[in-house]
């Protein structure tokens, strides 16, 4: 950081987080004078440009790139027209501990009386409740999946390089070339495809003068400036954003203005899922930095000035929050953006460059919130770079994370892209495979794989409830063998993923049909070419995911029942089924055995890893491969985010020996605590997954920062992570733990047996070491932080 | 094929040789050093650990005790050694794993089955298996046999010895084996007696031929805080290994607490004073340094 990008990173950091009304305000408006004017796509380019043409604007003291979607940083905009927040949810939002939303009395007024009363009845959010099966409800309301759709827009989108060689005029030129080639005569869809391209057009042309509002600004503020030094800087952004997006970018100023103001677009126009990827920013920047140091314009250093300029402003921009939020719910600010760095170019060139170096260093020093940050590993790929990475991960920030590129191409052809879109594709969110540019990739909700078994094993009826809500799959007491309980798991997962699927059908034509996003449409190919929405199957793929959650807890509940039930006699299946309604209360000595004497996933372990397997392949089995409503498939996606956490509040005790409501195992994360043979044992049961046939699934290893803190240890690391690739891992991200868990660990030993602390010159569980040591390495891990 | 008896595998070992390595440790061990990390690796036979963090106290090992041997008193959990059958009724029952029997016969296939499964890591990084103790060469048959297995599969081995053995043993070891880790405590055989309870002429004599037949030597030195860290001892180490065929790296290993504990859960009384601490950074260097001073690689 220099001095001004440290001034920028402070004000980003320390900005209040707030809700801004303007957005919704305006929506409201533009609805009220024009609400049946035009065809959806249309409606939707003109309340962007509606919007564009009239939000505030904002340009930073000493800001090089510019753009907010909001009047200011972290202000964050509503989205009515999909979900309106009520009075009660502003009111909790602002005041709530965790993650609030300060919305002001002004705000908060226009809200009350603008937007709300509009709104009541006509948010999409509304027509999904009204529209679901009496079954889906129940579902949802026992926390048997969840919905994204009913909070936000489908997203998930990640771009490629075709704007950096492109203007927004040239896409428009594409466009009606497309619109001329129109078959009226033959095509019976030439009438939707013309509104679709038309509305696309008005929605280029409202991005360019979003762009050209902000060079008259900082024209005019150039004009009253009295440092000349700051008057030319914003004389140059006046000229920046003349040129970009209107036309494609020269240099490494007008490359990241332009990726910006595509960003700020799409997010503007929808609040998708995941927000906005830029993808392999390394290779798309890299041209223009080198053509840029070759001419002496930029020097390595003001390249990376620019660079965390427009860093930052990621960071300008928290998640919108969810409606229907009470008051002990936290949230996340993070809106997921995750930068892919590395990997391989389209025609399997090693993708790793000097950007590469330098964006890692740029996520080092800047260390915020947003972005986020990954590398995607080939083998192509030098350990310098690797190790570069780990160097960043040993901070304890908890990212880079690793993924593993080869693994993430084959997961793409293996769901039916070409050979290049798959090595321009790489994963964007958590861990969600996509092809760059070219996919939506939608993330549908989470399964709750733990309920799933309870339901099983309740004869179909949610304990918590008493409600009938899966169907009747027999009385567990007359269960032989684990394929008697893999048999009612699998009728009754089938059961849930239908009327999930049935939901998520009924809701994407919602959002195809009302809830167009012609912009976003543009930067996704095919869309043009088809003349369809983003949201219609436009893309040239259309992936749907459901994300499963809790197969560690799923797999040692089952092998605690084969070991203790089925094999040893040792519960009945009645005494267990008593222990877990009555959450283990007069049977702790019994919980206590389930837990410690169970074969368990994450110790390499063929009996528990086997259960493990079953699951996955039923899950595969029954979610694999069906058709959503975009001429696309569902694929599994083995990713928890923080569902895991609510997906335990609903979960009854579980017969690996977990309390009612604790939380559920994390991605394809053993039990937290149950792994004890150290990270190669984790790594081998892990790998036993077929993770080829996911849409990416999240391995969390926990290490202390002493572990990493010489090169040797960052090394054997990066030995670890090729190891768990050759075996077809996804992906790891290494949590290096502080102080704070450590002490946790002192307090409650059972949940972090599996926790690794450097000791001296060795490594060890820091359960299994003295009272005395643990004080004496938590002083040193403060230290160290 | 022969067993023997192991007290512990440990996998991810990134401080025992080259590489990610899984460590297999051999229970008994002719020395009895006083700061001893292992106290558990020394005996031959297997032993009862009992973590008191651990246990709730439920009372199914007295229940299950057909001997009586186990009661409860103020420290927790109380085991009679005398009067214990070893049928480990104890550790099945426990339901936190706070009972434990530590040493068990193993088979060299099993061990070389649980031994196989981190190959991939070897061969990842340049790894391979440990075999540390106690002192391994002190069951000779089943090392060999385990070594010989390795060396067939292609799987890389060191050996982890004190150096405390016949010489006809370590000849017939030597061979099959790709490196040995050896430990050089005192070069006064008075005061190495007084430490460890033998002295170090064999020891030396070893080490030598070790060197001088061209095997793979790496020499570790316990850096223990009035025991093995006068700086003349650490000169006349220097002056052994610089006088020895072929160069050899000598690592320094700081003598760290964490035993205390283990000493604890074996019912054994640590010798060690209570302001006993480990060396720090400086400490080290400056005894590096002194053997830097005569020519010797060294790493701490």
């Amino acid at each position: 950081m220099n001095e001004r990008t440290r001034r920028l990173r402070q004000a980003s950091y320390q900005a209040e987080v707030t809700l801004s009304s303007e957005r919704a305000a305006l929506i409201t408006e533009f609805h009220r004078e024009n609400l049946g004017r035009w065809s959806p796509p249309m409606m939707r380019a003109k309340a962007l440009e509606y919007v564009l043409h009239r939000q505030s604007l904002y340009i930073g003291d000493g800001e090089l790139i510019v753009g907010e979607r909001g009047p200011r940083p972290k202000a964050t905009p509503t989205y009515p027209e999909v979900t309106c927040h009520s009075e009660e949810d502003l009111r909790i939002l602002d005041r709530r501990e965790k993650t609030p939303y300060r919305v002001s009395e002004e705000d908060m007024e226009v809200f009350r009386k603008e937007v709300i009363p509009f709104w009541r009845g006509r948010t999409l959010r509304e027509r999904i409740f009204q529209g679901v099966s009496e079954e889906w409800k129940a579902a949802y309301e026992a926390g048997v999946f969840t919905e994204f759709m009913e909070q936000r827009a489908p997203g998930h989108t990640t771009l490629d390089g075709k704007f950096y060689a492109k203007g927004l005029e040239d896409f428009k030129t594409q466009i009606t070339e497309r619109i001329d080639r129109l078959d009226f005569l033959h095509d019976p869809r030439a009438a939707a495809r013309l509104e679709e391209l038309r509305a696309m057009l008005v929605a280029c042309d409202a991005v360019i003068a979003f762009a050209e509002r902000h060079a008259d600004r900082a024209e005019e503020m150039a004009a009253t400036e009295e440092d000349a030094v700051r008057r030319d800087e914003l004389e140059r952004i006046a000229a920046v954003c003349r040129r970009v997006p209107r036309h494609a970018p020269r240099n490494l100023w007008e490359a990241l203005q332009m990726y910006w103001f595509m960003h700020l677009g799409t997010i503007i126009e929808l609040n998708g899922w995941d927000s906005m990827n830029p993808g392999h920013l390394d290779r798309h920047l890299a041209p223009f930095y080198r053509a840029d140091l070759e001419k002496g314009v930029l020097t390595r250093e003001s390249a990376r000035e620019l660079i965390e300029c427009f860093w930052i402003k990621f960071n300008n921009h928290p998640a919108p929050p969810k409606v229907g939020v009470t008051a002990q719910e936290s949230g996340t600010y993070n809106d997921f953006t995750n930068i892919n760095l590395g990997g391989v170019l389209p025609d399997g060139r090693d993708g790793v460059n000097e950007l590469s170096y330098l964006l890692l260093e740029v996520m080092d020093d800047l260390h915020l919130l947003q972005p986020q940050g990954n590398i995607q590993l080939s083998r192509k790929n030098d350990d310098r770079f690797l190790k570069a990475a780990l160097g960043v991960v040993r901070k304890g920030y908890g990212y880079p994370s690793v993924f593993n590129a080869d693994g993430v191409v084959e997961q793409l052809v293996r769901a039916g892209k070409s050979l290049q879109d798959a090595r321009e594709g790489g994963t964007s969110g958590c861990i969600e495979t996509g092809a760059f540019g070219k996919e939506a990739y939608i993330l549908t909700g989470y399964l709750n794989l733990p309920k799933i078994l309870e339901i099983a094993l309740n004869d179909g009826i949610d304990p918590r409830t008493g409600r009938q809500i899966g169907p009747a799959t027999g009385d567990p007491r007359e269960w032989e063998s684990l394929d008697d309980a893999m048999a009612a798991f699998t009728r009754q997962l089938r059961h849930f993923v239908d009327v999930k699927i049935e939901g998520n059908q009924f809701i994407e034509r919602l959002y195809a049909e009302n809830m167009p996003a012609p912009f976003l449409s543009v930067l996704i190919d095919d869309c043009i070419e088809k003349g369809r929405d983003y949201n219609d199957g436009g893309p040239r793929y259309n992936t749907s995911y459901i994300q499963c959650v809790g197969i560690g807890t799923i797999t040692d509940s089952l092998s605690a029942i084969e070991t203790h039930v089925f094999e040893k006699g040792e519960p009945s299946m009645d005494a267990l089924l008593d222990a877990l309604a009555t959450d283990f209360a007069e049977t702790e000595t019994l919980r206590l055995h389930l837990a410690n004497h169970t074969p368990r996933y994450g110790n390499d372990d063929e009996q528990a890893d086997g259960i493990m397997m079953r699951v996955f392949d039923t899950l595969v089995k029954t979610i694999d491969g069906r058709p959503n409503t975009k001429g696309g498939r569902y694929h599994v996606d083995m990713l928890p985010t923080t569902s895991h956490i609510y997906f335990g509040s609903v979960t009854g005790a579980t017969a690996d020996g977990r309390h009612k409501g604790a939380p559920l195992s994390e991605g394809i994360s053993p039990v937290q605590g149950a792994d004890r043979q150290g990270p190669t044992a984790v790594i081998r049961s892990a790998a036993r997954m077929d993770h080829l046939h996911t849409g990416g699934t999240l391995l969390n290893l926990k290490f202390m920062p002493s572990v990493l803190e010489d090169d040797e240890g960052l090394g054997k690391l990066a030995q670890l992570v090729r190891t768990y690739f050759r075996l077809d891992g996804h992906h790891v991200q290494f949590n290096v733990v502080g102080a704070e868990t450590l002490r946790e660990a002192q307090k409650h030993p059972e949940e972090h047996r599996d926790l690794i602390v450097r000791v001296a010159g060795y490594s060890d569980y820091f359960c299994d070491i003295g009272r005395e040591l643990q004080d004496e390495i938590i002083r040193r891990t403060e230290h160290e932080i | 094929m022969s067993s023997g008896t192991i007290f512990d595998i440990k996998r991810f070992a990134i401080h025992d040789g080259p590489g990610i390595r899984t460590t297999v440790f051999l229970k008994g061990c002719p020395l009895s050093c006083w700061w001893c990390h292992n106290p558990e690796s020394q005996a031959p036979g297997p032993e009862l650990s009992y973590n008191a963090a651990l246990c709730v106290g439920c009372g199914a090992c007295l229940l299950a005790c057909p001997s009586q041997a186990r009661s409860f008193g103020p420290e927790g959990m109380q085991w009679d050694r005398d009067a214990c059958v070893e049928c480990r009724r104890c550790e099945e029952v426990c339901p936190t794993q706070a009972v434990e029997w530590v040493g068990s016969k193993m088979g060299v296939d099993a061990l070389m089955q649980t031994i196989e499964r981190d190959v991939p890591f070897f061969d990842e990084s340049g790894g391979g298996v440990t075999f540390s103790g106690g002192e391994p060469l002190a069951q000779p048959a089943f090392l060999g046999e385990l070594l010989d297995e390795c060396r067939r599969r292609g799987i890389h081995t060191a050996v982890d010895t004190c150096g405390a053995v016949a010489p006809a043993v370590l000849r017939a070891i030597a061979p099959r084996a790709d490196l040995f880790l050896f430990d050089l405590k005192h070069m006064d055989t008075h005061r190495h007696r007084q430490l460890t309870g033998v002295g170090n002429e064999r020891i030396l004599e070893n080490l030598e031929w070790l060197v001088a037949e061209g095997h793979r030597v790496e020499i570790r030195v316990p850096v223990v805080p009035g025991a093995t860290d006068e700086v003349e001892n650490l000169d006349a180490i220097g002056a052994f290994v610089s006088s020895l065929p072929r160069p050899v790296k000598v690592t320094l290993l700081p003598f760290h607490e964490t035993a205390r504990e283990k000493y604890r859960r074996f019912g054994m009384d640590t010798v060690w004073p209570e302001d006993l601490h480990p060396p720090g950074p400086t400490r080290l260097e400056e005894l590096a340094a002194r053997l830097r001073g005569h020519g010797v690689q060294v790493a701490v």
